[in-house]
């Protein structure tokens, strides 16, 4: 019974995803339209890619990007066919420019930050710890209040 | 006073969260804004040997509104569509996205026809261009054939009165 709960809590969900039965000529073509569509959002359902979606947009998206990949456009030339009607919004992995600064830009500057925070906390202490320095563990304070 | 800043810290992000709470995702701004409307011809729903093109609306303002009969948000529109069709400020056109004409056809019997003509729009493939993401989507298109604004959402007359009228009444007076 609990083995069977947990089985049916791990069932990969992708098993789900919408299934089309397409033809491509070339293996590059059919890697570029997988590459394509788990990149591309799904505008009805916001949290899903174009693969994963059912959304009948979505699957009329998928079509047009396929017909475009067999056609033999590249990736980015489908990229920008969907910006110019949908926005950047559609893109997973937006790109990088004026708007998008503070985005890409914050994460590494946390990073630095959170490094520099470490490496002075990590210098300001004196290489071998003396055991016994009064007050500075806060087990110590604790203590002190007790009667 | 060491806590002052893990605390500035906190609050600065729960503002930022407590305001993140009225944007509605739903809302995207779109890219085609003031960029002339993709080129379309395409069959009337009730006569579907004619069509109708971008070019032949050329020279008036007009709306354009994104609808189908499977669209439940459309049909709490519907009426206010007709009363802006009744009051005869601006042509509506009508988009049918996906849908069976027999049922588009159906549904204009039944609640009424506000627009001035029905385009029919079966593969979806106009809808994309538009960059439509879902149903009820108006379009304002002005006399050359450039989308001025666009609502997504059900037009209801507040909306009518307060965000197309303005914008339609300026483009008007622009042309005289």
């Amino acid at each position: 019974m609990k083995r069977a709960l947990i089985l049916i809590l791990l069932w990969p969900g992708w098993l789900w995803a919408a299934i089309d039965v397409l033809q491509f000529d070339t293996p590059e073509q059919e890697a570029r339209f997988q590459q394509l569509t788990q990149e591309l959002r799904c505008l009805v359902c916001q949290n899903q890619n174009l693969a994963d979606s059912d959304a009948d947009l979505a699957r009329d998206l998928r079509m047009e990007v396929y017909e475009m990949v067999k056609s033999g456009q590249s990736a980015d030339e489908i990229k920008t066919f969907l910006v110019a009607r949908y926005g950047d919004f559609v893109l997973y992995r937006p790109p990088v420019q004026r708007n998008t600064l503070l985005l890409w830009g914050l994460p590494p500057l946390l990073l630095l930050i959170g490094l520099f925070f470490l490496w002075r906390f990590l210098t300001s202490r004196p290489a071998t710890t003396e055991p016994e320095a009064p007050a500075s563990d806060p087990l110590d304070l604790l203590q002190d209040e007790e009667p | 006073m060491r806590f002052a800043v893990p605390l500035l810290i906190f609050l600065g992000l729960g503002l930022l969260l407590f305001f993140g709470l009225d944007n509605d995702p739903r809302k995207l701004p779109s890219p085609l804004i003031d960029k002339p409307a993709p080129a379309f011809t395409l069959p009337l729903l009730e006569e579907p040997d004619q069509t109708l093109g971008k070019d032949d609306l050329l020279g008036q303002v007009y709306l354009l509104n994104v609808w189908g009969s499977w669209c439940v948000a459309c049909r709490t529109e519907h009426p206010y569509l007709m009363e802006i069709a009744r009051r005869n400020e601006v042509p509506l056109y009508g988009l049918n996205w996906r849908d069976r004409p027999e049922e588009a056809s159906r549904w204009l019997k039944q609640y009424g026809n506000p627009y001035t003509a029905v385009l029919a729009d079966q593969a979806g493939r106009t809808v994309i261009d538009f960059g439509v993401y879902g149903a009820p989507e108006t379009f304002l298109i002005d006399q050359k054939g450039v989308i001025r604004y666009k609502y997504v959402g059900p037009v209801t007359m507040e909306i009518y009165e307060q965000e197309l009228l303005p914008r339609i009444r300026q483009l008007q007076e622009d042309q005289s």
